[in-house]
């Protein structure tokens, strides 16, 4: 018993990280199970494991379109959102100016204003410029809240980076533009990757603003809120679990190479 | 991923002035990396800040047309939405700050045990704290709801062991909209609070118990303080979106559970009212910055972007 009580003591934060993980993925596991789950009209109760709605998530045709919308809006608003950041970034890591505190406020702000508020004024502006609602204002919205992220994102990245790297590339007779593209941008590249991820997983999850700003075009967390009421449809669940699934996957491949790397240098 | 570049860059100063100054050609050059970007934030985050205390002012056109606005710059509406929805704004911000003190309380062991005990597995594991980012914020609050159903196994089982009273109601109820929020914004306290407490040299908490310090007492007196700028972050990008959320009062909670950004959403699209959606946006956004404004003085970091 006293052996007992002194383990559990020694690991008692460990035996803590394992029940707030328990909770992390309590809803997680929740989404994976009930994609199994024998299709109805609302996916509440259990009826009995198919891979029916795996084999075709189309099933329930509105969860395509709406999901095909989202992918569409988080694609092209990544794009912009990663290219205008990244600028922004190179700016504020690279060049003294004036407005340095102006430009970091504007970037910051966006971050700290809660979502609703940024929606209802980005749809008071569109009803009064008469902007039709659609996919135009979406990516435009999607846009706006995704910058500040990546800029965020890409300059820690330039901040880290050696300066020595592009001092010796200069000392090699390389002129600016030679040391940017093969110095300085591949040494960013994975800082500008993550950051697109992180503007399209925003983008692809976000709910309130496109809410707003969304007229009748669906788009998938829209479409799993509005149906809320009269039921969701299990292949929801499908494109929730395959969206964590593949992204688990895509970390657990890159963290698995590092790991591979790092045990390999330090041998 | 991007919380790995957040976390890995080796002891970068925020803010360091960085090593050129702009002169002539690199002036033109500079320009050209802002000005597309600061645009875009100027257009539509600035100028929209502007059309919505534009819109706040207005009162509905005599004509009696629905959705037609005239401004009359009354600012009598201020005074109105305030009184008329002020249970809306006390229950925003009461569940916001229980919200927010529960995932304090549930990520700082996490965050400690991520940073000085977890070894070659820390980056694992922040990766699991983000996980549930991973899947739909909107279908993870369902999910939520149905994991806190009365029906369910967890209230259930409670009930059984007699933990909460037998004829206790979780469905749409205010605790249930508290749990989800505490959810669904844990991994942004957990993130800071981790970077902040990593930054930490162990030996400090060491010589806090080599000088006799109790394991409480080091905490009080050396980690948490150290930590404080991860709190003050982590506190702020909890409590922030969450007094604007109304996803999870609307599929967690009840008609009684409704929160400020319930409110303004149902007057834009259900009873097209724009001036009162828009001054009680632009009243949250206030007391939003006000609060955090004191917040921030109190706690006085000066380690915020």
């Amino acid at each position: 018993m006293t052996k007992t009580w002194r383990w559990v003591r020694a690991h008692g934060l460990q035996i803590y990280a394992v029940i707030a993980f328990g909770y992390i993925f309590a809803p997680i596991a929740y989404i994976i199970v009930f994609s199994f789950n024998i299709p109805a009209r609302s996916n509440l109760t259990w009826r009995g494991f198919t891979l029916a709605n795996w084999k075709n998530p189309c099933g329930a045709p509105e969860v395509c379109t709406a999901v095909g919308n989202s992918l569409k809006i988080g694609i092209t608003a990544t794009l912009i959102a990663t290219i205008l950041g990244t600028m922004i970034a190179f700016a504020l890591a690279r060049y003294r100016f004036r407005g340095r505190t102006t430009t970091n406020l504007l970037i910051f702000l966006p971050m700290a204003t809660p979502e609703v508020v940024l929606a209802a004024s980005l749809l008071t502006l569109f009803l009064n410029m008469r902007v039709p609602l659609g996919y135009v204002t979406i990516v435009i919205a999607h846009v706006m809240f995704c910058i500040s992220f990546v800029v965020v994102a890409v300059k820690a990245r330039i901040a880290g980076l050696d300066p020595r790297l592009e001092q010796a590339a200069g000392d090699l007779y390389a002129n600016e533009f030679q040391t940017f593209r093969r110095v300085t941008l591949p040494l960013v590249a994975p800082g500008i990757a993550g950051a697109a991820l992180l503007a399209f997983s925003l983008s692809f999850d976000d709910f309130i603003i496109t809410n707003f700003v969304s007229g009748n075009v669906n788009t998938f967390p829209k479409f799993v809120y509005v149906s809320a009421g009269r039921g969701v449809p299990a292949q929801a669940y499908v494109v929730g679990a395959f969206m964590f699934l593949l992204a688990m996957l895509i970390v657990m491949a890159v963290e698995g190479f590092r790991w591979r790397r790092e045990s390999r240098l330090g041998s | 991923m991007a919380i790995g570049t957040i976390a890995h860059t080796p002891g970068a100063p925020p803010d360091e002035p960085p090593p050129l100054r702009a002169t002539g050609k690199q002036r033109r050059m500079l320009l050209l990396l802002l000005v597309p970007g600061l645009a875009w934030l100027a257009v539509f985050f600035l100028v929209p800040i502007f059309t919505l205390l534009g819109t706040s002012t207005q009162t509905p056109a005599p004509t009696g047309e629905i959705g037609a606005f005239v401004q009359t710059f009354d600012f009598g509406n201020y005074a109105r939405v305030i009184g008329e929805y002020q249970e809306q704004f006390a229950r925003s911000f009461i569940y916001a700050g229980l919200a927010t003190l529960f995932t304090l309380l549930i990520a700082y062991p996490l965050a400690y045990m991520i940073a000085f005990k977890a070894g070659r597995w820390r980056n694992l594991l922040l990766v699991l704290v983000v996980a549930p980012f991973f899947t739909s914020f909107v279908l993870r609050t369902l999910a939520w709801g149905q994991i806190l159903a009365d029906n369910g196994y967890i209230v259930r089982s409670m009930k059984f062991l007699h933990v909460i009273p037998q004829d206790a109601t979780v469905t749409a109820s205010a605790f249930a909209v508290v749990a989800g929020i505490t959810y669904n914004f844990l991994p942004f306290m957990t993130l800071p609070l981790y970077a902040s407490l990593e930054r930490i040299d162990p030996r400090l908490i060491e010589a806090g118990g080599d000088l006799y310090g109790s394991a409480f007492t080091v905490l009080r007196k050396v980690t948490f303080p150290l930590s404080m700028p991860g709190v003050v972050a982590g506190t702020l990008l909890t409590f922030i979106p969450a007094a604007g959320d109304y996803v999870n009062a609307s599929l967690l909670g009840n008609p009684r559970t409704q929160m400020i950004g319930n409110v303004v959403e149902s007057r834009f699209f259900r009873v097209v009212d724009y001036p009162t959606a828009a001054a009680l946006s632009f009243v949250l956004m206030a007391a939003i910055l006000v609060l955090v404004f004191f917040y921030v003085r109190r706690a006085g970091t000066e380690e915020l972007v």
